[in-house]
C-alpha cells in the first residue's frame, strides 16, 4: 500500500476512535446528574410515580453500556430522544423531540457560517499574502496592530459596536436577526449581515496573521532567494514560487480557523438573538435541558474534529515530503 | 604577588564591573520598552489597583439597587444607572474586583495541574507520560466553550464550579507547553546527575527543570490569563457564567446590551452638519454595555502588548 494512503487510514481511524471517546464523555455527561434532577425537571409538584415513570423512561434502570449503545444507535439516526423542558408535574408530556428543535436552527447556522466563510476566506488570503509580500511597510504594521487589537477583544465587543453604528446611528441594517424559513435567500442575507460581519472580522484576523506567518517562512527558504536573483518579479515568485508550496498550510490555517467559527458562532448568535444552535445550546444550559446539550455538544464536537481531520488529511496530501518519505 | 593571596576573576572583575541590582536591571529593560509595552504595564497596574482597593474607591455597594433604574449620566451616578438602580461606576469597579480575581485564580490553578502534570510526563516519558496524553488530546477534541457549557449544565454555575471547569479543561495547553519544553531540559546532563544522586521527583521538577523553563511559561501565563479571562467573560455573558448579584463585566454587558437599541438614528442637525449633542446623549445612553465590553477588551488588549514585548525580549530576537 503507498505509504500515505495508509497514513491517510490511520488518520481516519484515529478521528473515528477520538469520536468514539468523546461520545463516551458526552454519554457520561447524564451520569453526574445530582440524583434527584428528576424532580427538578419535572417540577415540585411531581408525584413519586411521575418521576419513577421519567426515570424508567430515560432508562436509568438499565445498565450504563446498554444505555450508551442505545443512545449511540440513536444518535446515528439522528435521534437525540426528548427535551426535558415541557414536562409537567402531572405526568403529561408536551415535550417535543431534540431533532425536532434542532433541525431548522441548523439550518440557519450552516447559513450564517457558510455565509462568513465566503467571506472571510478570499479577505484572509488576499490581506495575509499583501502583508507579507510588504511585510514590515506602514501597510503591514497597520493591519498587524489592527488584526491583534481584533484578536485580544471580546467578539460581543465587536458585536455591539457594529450594533451601534450600523444598527442604532445608521439604521442600515436590522439590529436583530431574526430570521424566518419562509424569508427568500437575499432577505435571509440581509438579515444576517451583521452577525455575519462581526464572525468576519475576529476570523479573519486570526486567518490573516496565519498566513502571514506561513508566507514569510516560505519566502525565507534558499529557493525563493534564488529566484530573487534570477531577476524575477515578485508578484511571479509569489504566484509561481511560493504559493504551490503555501498550499499545504493555507489549508490547514482555513480549516483550523472554520473550526474556530464553530465557538464563535454561540456567543455571535446570542447578541443578534440569531436562532441557530448556539443560542439553542446556551439556552439548553440555562434551563440544564440535558439531551439538548448533548445533541448540541455532538454537533459542535463532530464538526470540529472532522475539520482538524481534514486540515490534517490535506497536509499530508499536499506535501511533497511525506509523498516521498525516506 | 604575596603568597597568602589567591587569584579570584571575580574579584578582578568586580573591581571595574558594576554589580546591578535586579531592580535596577529591570529599570535598564523596561526604558528600552516600546510604548505598546509600556502603555499595556500601565495599564495592568491601573486594573490591579482598582481590583485590590475596590471597596474604598467604589462611591456605593456592590449589589445595592436603592436608586431609581436608568439614570443618565452625572448627577450624583458618573455613568448612569442600571435596569434595577444598581450604579454603573461602582459596578464597574467591583468587576475589576470579581472578574480578574476569578479569572487570575483559574489561570494559577490551571498552571498548577497542567504544569506539574507536563513536568511529571516530561520526566517519566514511559506509560504516565501516554496516559496523559492521550487524555489531553481527546480533551482538546471537543472545543474549550462548547465543553465548558455542557460541564455547566451538569454541576450548574456555581463560581466555585466555574473556576474548576475552566481550569481543568484550560490545563490541556499548559500541559502541553510544559512538557514540550521540558523535553529539551530533561535530556541534559545536569539532570541526570541529579536523578543519579538520588533526589526525589520533586526536587528534580522544581529546583532542575521549572527554573530553565520559566521565560516561556511566564509568556503563556499572559496569553492563558487572557483567554480564561475572555473565556468567563462570554459565559458570564452568555448567562452561564458568574451569577447576580456578584457585580462582572461580562454580565453588566448582557444585562445593559438593549440599551444600544434606543440610540436615535443619527441625523444632520446645524451649521455643522451633524447634531453633535444629540449624539453624545445617545452614545451616553448607550454606554453601560459598551463601559464593560471595552474594559474587557482594554485588560486583554494590555496583557497581549505586554507578553509581545516579553517573547521578543526572551527570544533573544533582535530587529
Amino acid at each position: 500500500m503507498h505509504p500515505i494512503v495508509r497514513t491517510i487510514i490511520q488518520r481516519l481511524l484515529l478521528g473515528l476512535f477520538t469520536l468514539f471517546l468523546v461520545s463516551l464523555i458526552i454519554f457520561s455527561s447524564i451520569e453526574f446528574l445530582p440524583g434527584d434532577f428528576g424532580e427538578a425537571v419535572l417540577g415540585q409538584a411531581a408525584t413519586k410515580e411521575t418521576v419513577a415513570a421519567f426515570r424508567r423512561e430515560l432508562g436509568l434502570d438499565l445498565p450504563a453500556y446498554q444505555r450508551y449503545f442505545d443512545w449511540v444507535v440513536g444518535v446515528v439516526q439522528g435521534d437525540f430522544g426528548q427535551s426535558f423542558s415541557g414536562r409537567a408535574s402531572s405526568g403529561q408530556d408536551r415535550s417535543r423531540s431534540v431533532i425536532e428543535l434542532i433541525g431548522p436552527r441548523l439550518k440557519n447556522t450552516l447559513f450564517l457560517a457558510t455565509m462568513t466563510a465566503v467571506i472571510a476566506v478570499p479577505l484572509a488570503l488576499f490581506l495575509g499574502i499583501t502583508a507579507a509580500l510588504y511585510r514590515n511597510s506602514i501597510y503591514d504594521r497597520v493591519i498587524n496592530a489592527t488584526t491583534l487589537t481584533t484578536i485580544a477583544t471580546p467578539e460581543f465587543f465587536v458585536a455591539y459596536i457594529l450594533m451601534l453604528l450600523l444598527s442604532s446611528l445608521y439604521n442600515v441594517f436590522p439590529s436583530l436577526s431574526g430570521i424566518r424559513a419562509d424569508m427568500t435567500f437575499w432577505d435571509k442575507i440581509y438579515v444576517s449581515t451583521l452577525p455575519s460581519l462581526t464572525l468576519t472580522l475576529v476570523i479573519v484576523a486570526h486567518m490573516m496573521r496565519m498566513t502571514r506567518a506561513a508566507i514569510i517562512n516560505l519566502l525565507a527558504s534558499p529557493y525563493i532567494e534564488m529566484a530573487r536573483l534570477k531577476g524575477i518579479s515578485s508578484s511571479r515568485i509569489i504566484v509561481r514560487h511560493a504559493l504551490p508550496n503555501a498550499w499545504a498550510p493555507i489549508a490547514t490555517v482555513i480549516a483550523f480557523n472554520l473550526a474556530y467559527l464553530v465557538v464563535g458562532v454561540v456567543v455571535v448568535e446570542v447578541v443578534f438573538t440569531y436562532p441557530g444552535i448556539g443560542q439553542l445550546m446556551v439556552d439548553a444550559v440555562r434551563t440544564r435541558d440535558v439531551p439538548v446539550v448533548q445533541a448540541c455538544t455532538v454537533i459542535f464536537a463532530g464538526t470540529y474534529i472532522m475539520l482538524n481531520l481534514i486540515a490534517d488529511i490535506i497536509g499530508i496530501i499536499s506535501n511533497p515530503r511525506l509523498l516521498h518519505p525516506r | 604577588m604575596s603568597d597568602d593571596q589567591t587569584y579570584s576573576a571575580a574579584a578582578e572583575v568586580g573591581q571595574i564591573k558594576l554589580q546591578r541590582s535586579r531592580f535596577k536591571r529591570s529599570w535598564i529593560e523596561l526604558k528600552k520598552a516600546p510604548p505598546t509595552a509600556w502603555f499595556g504595564l500601565i495599564m495592568i497596574i491601573i486594573y490591579g489597583f482598582v481590583a485590590i482597593f475596590a471597596p474604598w474607591l467604589a462611591p456605593f455597594g456592590e449589589a445595592d439597587s436603592s436608586f431609581s433604574s436608568f439614570q443618565p449620566w452625572g448627577d450624583g451616578h458618573i455613568f448612569g444607572t442600571d435596569q434595577i438602580g444598581r450604579d454603573i461606576f461602582s459596578r464597574l469597579i467591583f468587576g475589576a474586583r470579581n472578574t480578574i480575581g476569578i479569572a487570575l485564580v483559574t489561570t494559577l490553578l490551571s498552571f498548577a495541574i497542567g504544569g506539574s502534570l507536563g513536568l511529571i510526563a516530561a520526566i517519566n516519558q514511559a506509560w504516565l507520560d501516554q496516559l496523559i496524553s492521550r487524555l489531553v488530546d481527546v480533551l482538546m477534541a471537543i472545543p474549550g466553550l462548547i465543553f465548558a457549557l455542557m460541564l455547566l449544565s451538569i454541576f450548574g454555575s456555581s463560581t466555585i464550579g466555574l473556576i474548576l471547569i475552566i481550569a481543568v479543561l484550560d490545563s490541556t495547553r499548559v500541559f502541553r507547553l510544559t512538557r514540550a519544553v521540558s523535553l529539551t531540559v530533561v535530556v541534559m546532563d545536569y539532570v541526570e546527575a541529579a536523578k543519579l544522586r538520588g533526589e526525589k521527583l520533586g526536587w528534580i521538577m522544581r529546583r532542575e527543570i521549572l527554573p530553565n523553563i520559566m521565560p516561556p511559561l511566564v509568556a503563556e501565563f499572559g496569553l492563558r490569563f487572557s483567554f480564561v479571562f475572555l473565556t468567563i467573560a462570554a459565559l458570564s455573558f452568555l448567562g452561564v457564567g458568574i451569577q447576580p448579584p456578584t457585580a462582572d463585566w461580562g454580565s453588566m454587558v448582557r444585562d445593559n446590551a438593549s440599551l444600544i437599541q434606543f440610540v436615535r438614528p443619527w441625523v444632520t442637525g446645524d451649521a455643522f452638519g451633524a447634531n453633535w449633542g444629540r449624539l453624545g446623549e445617545d452614545i451616553k445612553l448607550a454606554s453601560p454595555p459598551l463601559l464593560a465590553a471595552g474594559a474587557i477588551a482594554l485588560l486583554t488588549i494590555s496583557v497581549n502588548f505586554v507578553v509581545d514585548w516579553f517573547l521578543h525580549k526572551t527570544s533573544g530576537l533582535k530587529e
